[in-house]
């Protein structure tokens, strides 16, 4: 493999270990392991000033976990799927740019 | 992770709107400008665009035993500018908070300032002054990806603590307390996000040369942008 790949490879399993090591070493603690950071916060809020009342409720909310998922599947599907065209036609422009050089005149 | 809907008392989350509108309103001007005058740029720009669209799908465990996602505003504003990152992080947050009840409506304004001004910003800061220092290319993208990523979650914590003081320790305690809530969760992801924004310029460097040198990413470090 060569030395672009190489360290290309490292990189994304550098950022595997770093998502999966909490997990392996079992760091989830309390009544919902992994919960939200937001879940947390809002918690926290709620713990210290109890008689807070959120005055702004969410205009849509997925009608369970299931659908949740589904979207942030679908925003990541969109992002990545929009990644892999772009990398896809910039590889192929700079690939009959290559050739251009190569093969002057045809 | 953003402020939920809702919790925000209503006249700092008007505040927060305020605040952020300008650099939202001249950041689509300045969208529209680099379309108009660079439309060879446009697709890379979408990939930018793209980028944040994933990052900020992903929730990750962290050693705090949280999840949390990162942002994927740094690569953006690297290429782009901050001002640029402003709209598009916008769009990913209004997504989020239209369709997945994740941020907030209401909560939008200060949403908008941590992650689609600030985080921009100190990660376009990072980037020059790593490069102006002579650093290379790798090193100075890790580094604006991971700060950036980083103070987006230092302004939430912020944002926060001002909003819900401690009732015993004030602000400074509440500080504390939703800075290990939000930016101590955030530390792996934000190393994360800097490696994963490094491994896409690399990529771009092969395929796109062209383009980087155009936004003047390319180039030895005397020729960085100024």
């Amino acid at each position: 493999m060569k030395r672009f790949s190489r360290v290309n490879l490292l990189l994304l399993l550098a950022v595997l270990a770093l998502a999966v090591a909490p997990l392996a070493l079992g760091l989830g603690s309390g009544e919902e392991p992994f919960a939200g950071s937001d879940a947390l916060a809002e918690q926290a809020i709620v713990d210290e000033h109890p008689d807070y009342e959120p005055w702004f409720a969410p205009i849509y909310e997925p009608p369970s976990g299931e659908v949740e998922s589904a979207l942030f599947a679908l925003q990541a599907a969109l992002g990545a799927g929009f990644l892999g065209y772009y990398f896809g036609v910039a590889r192929t422009r700079q690939r009959q740019r290559d050739a251009a050089v190569e093969q002057p005149g045809e | 992770m953003h402020i939920a809907e809702g919790y925000l008392p209503p006249v700092q989350a008007a505040a927060w709107f305020v605040v952020s509108a300008p650099f939202v309103v001249h950041g689509s001007r300045t969208l529209v400008r680099q379309v108009r005058q660079d439309p060879e740029t446009k697709l890379l720009l979408g990939a930018a665009g793209a980028f944040t669209f994933v990052l900020s799908a992903l929730k990750i465990p962290s050693v705090t035993g949280s999840c949390s996602h990162p942002t994927g505003t740094g690569l953006g504003a690297v290429l782009f500018r901050p001002p640029v990152m402003s709209v598009l992080g916008g769009i990913v947050l209004l997504f989020q908070a239209v369709l997945l009840a994740h941020g907030g409506l209401s909560t939008l304004g200060a949403n908008l300032f941590s992650m689609a001004v600030v985080g921009p910003w100190v990660a376009y800061g990072v980037y020059v002054l790593i490069r102006r220092a002579g650093g290379g290319l790798d090193v100075a993208v890790f580094a604006a990806a991971a700060l950036g990523d980083l103070a987006t979650y230092c302004v939430t914590s912020v944002q926060l603590a001002l909003a819900f003081p401690d009732q015993s320790t004030g602000f400074a305690g509440a500080l504390v307390k939703f800075g290990g809530i939000f930016a101590v969760t955030q530390i792996p992801l934000a190393i994360s996000e800097g490696l994963l924004s490094v491994l896409v310029v690399r990529l771009l460097t092969r395929t796109s040369g062209d383009d980087l040198r155009r936004l003047g990413v390319l180039g030895t470090p005397a020729q960085v942008r100024s």
